[in-house]
């Protein structure tokens, strides 16, 4: 299990994870709380951070009556399925391939959803402000649930990564309070970049802890993968490009001879 | 009932973007674990896990571009 000495990596993989997806919640939120008020967004908001709030509080101590290794195991595969996801995609989006993420064009967009949509009323609230809201707040929010259990191996060390996830949830809280924009400045792509390659490295150590893998250094090998993870990335970048450009190169030729 | 449908749509999507991607990744990981039960150096288990989750996001890069 982790030392205290070396909470700092789940510290800092939990703060850019949540930031990124505390990021993508608030600018949901204040599509919302513009568009349509703000009484049923922050209404939204709350009652699902309440929902969150039982279901940790009901789910999380059942955690610890599953053995310890099955759990890393699972914990580990779920991580590294969804790390991996985000390395791919931001490797994807680095080189070009596919659009990078933009949270001003994110805004424009729900805002203009939410300006079309027929406003129906429920406990004398906007049903459709509330209802959004609610469910930007929860999905986000079970992201970052996850992403903290997970990387404290299950729940068996969990406040440092609840110590990050606080820590994310503040800053994007008051920079939003501070602004009343979307943070379109936060470098998303970057952080998604950066969390991909550590929620990977996490990922691989606990399914390697949880097949029984002796690792060398044991929890000093968790540095040497979040390197190899940055470097291969890092190398795939160049390597994605190249390749995109000599598809659509290929493509205009097939299309000219045509 | 729909915003519960479209939460366990999206919780699906959180794990599962690319499907290749997450099938290839669930039978590497119980490879390993089978490797693990089959007697391979626990030393090298850890080594093996972390080459083939390497190879399997390049080939996946690859594909995506080629």
């Amino acid at each position: 299990m982790m030392e205290w000495t070396q909470a700092g990596t789940p510290v800092v993989a939990s703060f850019l994870a949540s930031m990124v997806e505390f990021v993508e919640a608030l600018t949901v939120v204040l599509a919302v709380g513009t568009v349509r008020g703000w009484r049923p967004a922050l209404f939204g908001a709350f009652a699902a951070m309440l929902a969150l709030s039982l279901m940790v509080l009901a789910l999380g101590p059942s955690l610890t009556l599953i053995p310890l290794e099955a759990l890393q195991l699972l914990v580990g595969s779920l991580l590294l399925l969804f790390g991996l996801r985000w390395l791919r995609k931001a490797i994807l989006r680095a080189a070009d391939v596919i659009p990078r993420h933009d949270e001003a064009a994110a805004f424009r967009g729900t805002a203009e959803q939410l300006r079309r949509a027929q406003g129906r009323r429920w406990l004398g609230l906007d049903a459709v402000a509330f209802s959004t809201s609610l469910k930007i707040v929860m999905l986000e929010g079970i992201e970052v649930v996850f992403i903290v259990i997970a990387l404290s191996g299950g729940g068996r060390a969990l406040l440092p990564p609840v110590l990050g996830a606080a820590g994310a949830l503040l800053l994007v809280v008051a920079l939003g309070l501070l602004l009343h924009r979307p943070l379109a400045r936060v470098p998303e792509n970057t952080l998604k970049f950066c969390v991909g390659i550590l929620l990977s490295a996490f990922g691989t150590f606990w399914v390697g802890e949880g097949v029984g893998a002796a690792w060398p250094g044991t929890d000093g090998a968790l540095p040497v993968l979040i390197a190899g993870f940055l470097i291969v990335a890092l190398a795939a970048i160049p390597l994605a490009r190249r390749r995109h450009a000599g598809a659509l190169a290929a493509s205009r030729v097939g299309a000219r001879s045509r | 009932m729909s915003v519960l449908r479209g939460l366990a749509a999206e919780l699906f999507g959180l794990f599962v973007d690319d499907r290749s991607l997450a099938l290839v990744l669930v039978v590497w990981v119980a490879l390993v674990f089978a490797l693990s039960r089959c007697g391979l150096s626990p030393t090298w288990l850890g080594p093996v896990l972390f080459g083939g989750v390497i190879l399997i996001l390049v080939e996946n890069v690859c594909r995506r571009t080629g």
